[in-house]
């Protein structure tokens, strides 16, 4: 852009040397992506579209037992299967939407507390970045331990509030809330510090304006702040979406590879570990992991229309 | 600057309009600040008394763990870390770990650096949409065909295969981070290297490298850190030599009864490394947590 802007008197001397810096400056563009890009085609393109050929075979048991096309059998079997796909989905659905609904509030509600400058401030956002670089299976072993129905502090509290103890993790019923729980500890966090970043770029003047003119505070949330700060957001709601559909570390380290006896915490994204490597039926679970790609692109997509929308009203 | 000296006026300007509200107003400014400080401690306290649990279960006995009275009154004892480094013989399994998160990092800088100062100085914007591919793609549906390969050319179980995949967890972060960080640098400088005769990769080398180098650090961390923690890719591609920690403690539970103090000690080990390096480097790691997000 600002390259042509200079007079030609003052375009670039080249040094007159080897021939190989001429080359590599001309071609500096793709000399820079090229590797990248490489990689990027050899572990995930490639990949990518062997899955989406397994998919259409019988591939299972080793990687080295031929296969053969089954076509649409393996799409078939999963969509039929109201034991345990059908649930998964409903899980993941579940899982998803309550984690990311808390975690925007909560996220959205601390991040206002936190907005205006007050003494300790940093350490309290270093406190408040620690869940999110704990290491995920270590933190399910964190909560494996404070949710533990005998011996946990979670019902000594409850005891102590003059609550009925809990099963939590342990529970058919309770394990797959318990899970959203500690989500939602590990990732309100994220959705803080996002905001945190969007609400230091917003103008002062609107809010200051809507304060002369005697707006209270719910007020000048309500139609300053939030709609200014809708972009930022939806960002977060996006990234934490894409994140929460494929949690795996705290439900295996939870609940263990077929998220429990009843499965009652098995998402999608666990059955397709399941089925791939604990049951060894490659073929199945690649149709299986196309069906929660698409799971997963209809969910953006609606969240990327929400936003459109968002922003033209 | 200028603010700051208006706001005087424009503030008593706007108590002269609304006067009477004005000894509630007093009331409320003691009172807010107060009620916004127990807010603020309560928060903290609900984001760190798990890990402070944790950390005292570590340093606990099993007895005094399942002793409810013994919460804060117990006697330190290190016998967790020496089942865990005895027993369960967990050196190895640090240093996997360790290079594990440095080889896929330098790999994810050399390849990632140049590629996102590609994408920012001339504007690849399907590059982006690369990075957010990598994202959504769920990771299993890139092990099975990874398995296949390894399993093929004998890599599983090695560092190598540990390496190659982890990078697709660091190399998008990296070029994410670096690219906003490069478009955020003034092209001038690279201009002004040009005119005194430096080459484009040259004043690349010299003068935007040693620039960016705030960003390369950021980078860097937050890609060790996104390795160290990353569980499920070693879960299938590693074996009992090549280990990394996650997959170590998750089979601390598969045994009959749950040695609770191992495992705490065990958690501790593998979280408090990456919290102390988040916490030095709090305003990088912030910065790079976010950069991709704010920017839509």
């Amino acid at each position: 852009m600002t390259t042509t802007s200079h007079p030609s008197y003052l375009a670039p001397k080249r040094r007159r040397g080897s021939g190989l810096t001429t080359w590599a400056d001309r071609h500096i563009k793709w000399l820079f992506t090229a590797p990248a890009i490489v990689f990027v085609a050899l572990l995930i393109i490639f990949p990518i579209a062997y899955t989406v050929f397994l998919s259409f075979t019988d591939s299972a048991s080793s990687v080295t037992r031929p296969f053969s096309f089954v076509g649409f059998e393996n799409y078939g079997k999963w969509l039929g299967d109201f034991e345990r796909f059908w649930p998964a989905v409903g899980r993941t659905a579940y899982f998803t939407i309550t984690a990311l609904v808390i975690e925007l509030v909560l996220g959205l509600a601390i991040a206002l507390l936190l907005r205006k400058t007050f003494r300790g401030q940093s350490i309290v956002r270093v406190f408040i970045l620690l869940p999110l670089v704990a290491t995920p299976v270590a933190v399910g072993m964190m909560w494996l331990l404070i949710f533990e129905p005998s011996i946990g502090f979670a019902n000594v509290l409850m005891k102590s509030l003059g609550l009925p103890a809990q099963l939590w993790l342990s529970g058919t019923d309770t394990a797959l809330n318990t899970i959203v729980f500690i989500d939602v500890w590990q990732w309100t966090p994220m959705v803080i510090l996002i905001l945190l970043a969007g609400l230091s770029t917003l103008p002062e003047e609107p809010d200051e304006a809507a304060r002369v003119d005697g707006a209270n505070a719910w007020q000048r949330f309500r139609h300053i702040t939030l709609p200014l700060l809708m972009p930022t957001l939806a960002a977060a709601a996006i990234l934490r979406s894409i994140d929460a559909m494929k949690t795996f570390d705290i439900i295996y380290a939870t609940k263990g590879r077929t998220g429990g006896s009843n499965n009652e915490a098995e998402t999608l994204n666990m059955l397709a570990y399941n089925e791939s490597f604990g049951n060894s039926q490659y073929g199945s679970a690649a149709a299986l992991l196309m069906l929660f790609l698409m799971f997963i692109i209809i969910i953006l997509t609606a969240l990327t229309i929400l936003r459109s929308k968002g922003h033209r009203a | 600057m200028t603010a700051t000296a208006q706001r005087p006026t424009r503030s008593s300007a706007a108590a002269a309009r609304v006067s009477p509200p004005a000894p509630r107003r007093r009331k409320k400014r003691l009172l807010g600040p107060t009620l916004r400080t127990i807010a603020i401690v309560v928060v903290v306290l609900l984001f760190v008394l798990p890990l402070g649990w944790m950390l005292m279960a570590a340093f606990k006995t099993n007895l005094d763990i399942v002793t409810p009275s013994r919460t804060f009154d117990f006697t330190p004892t290190l016998d967790n870390f020496g089942t865990v480094f005895g027993a369960q013989n967990f050196a190895p399994f640090i240093v996997n770990s360790v290079v594990v998160g440095v080889g896929a990092t330098i790999v994810a800088l050399v390849l990632g650096v140049p590629a996102a100062y590609g994408i920012a100085r001339y504007r690849i914007r399907n590059a982006t949409a690369f990075v957010l591919l990598a994202r959504v793609i769920p990771g299993v549906s890139l092990l099975i065909p990874w398995y296949f390969l390894f399993s093929q050319v004998q890599l599983v179980g090695t560092y190598t295969a540990l390496i190659l995949t982890h990078i697709f967890v660091t190399m998008p972060l990296v070029v994410a981070i670096m690219a906003g960080f490069f478009e955020g640098l003034p092209e001038e400088l690279e201009e002004a290297a040009q005119i005194d005769g430096s080459s484009r990769v040259g004043a690349f080398v010299r003068v935007v490298l040693p620039l960016a180098l705030p960003g390369v650090a950021t980078s860097a961390i937050l890609a060790f850190i996104f390795s160290w923690n990353n569980f499920l890719f070693a879960l299938v591609l590693s074996n009992q030599e090549t280990r990394t920690l996650p997959v170590a403690i998750s089979n601390f539970t598969s045994y009959a009864s749950v040695d609770w103090g191992g495992l705490m000690a065990a958690s501790v080990i593998i979280t408090v490394p990456v919290m102390l390096v988040a916490l030095f480097a709090q305003r990088y790691v912030v910065a790079g947590l976010t950069a991709g997000a704010t920017k839509g």
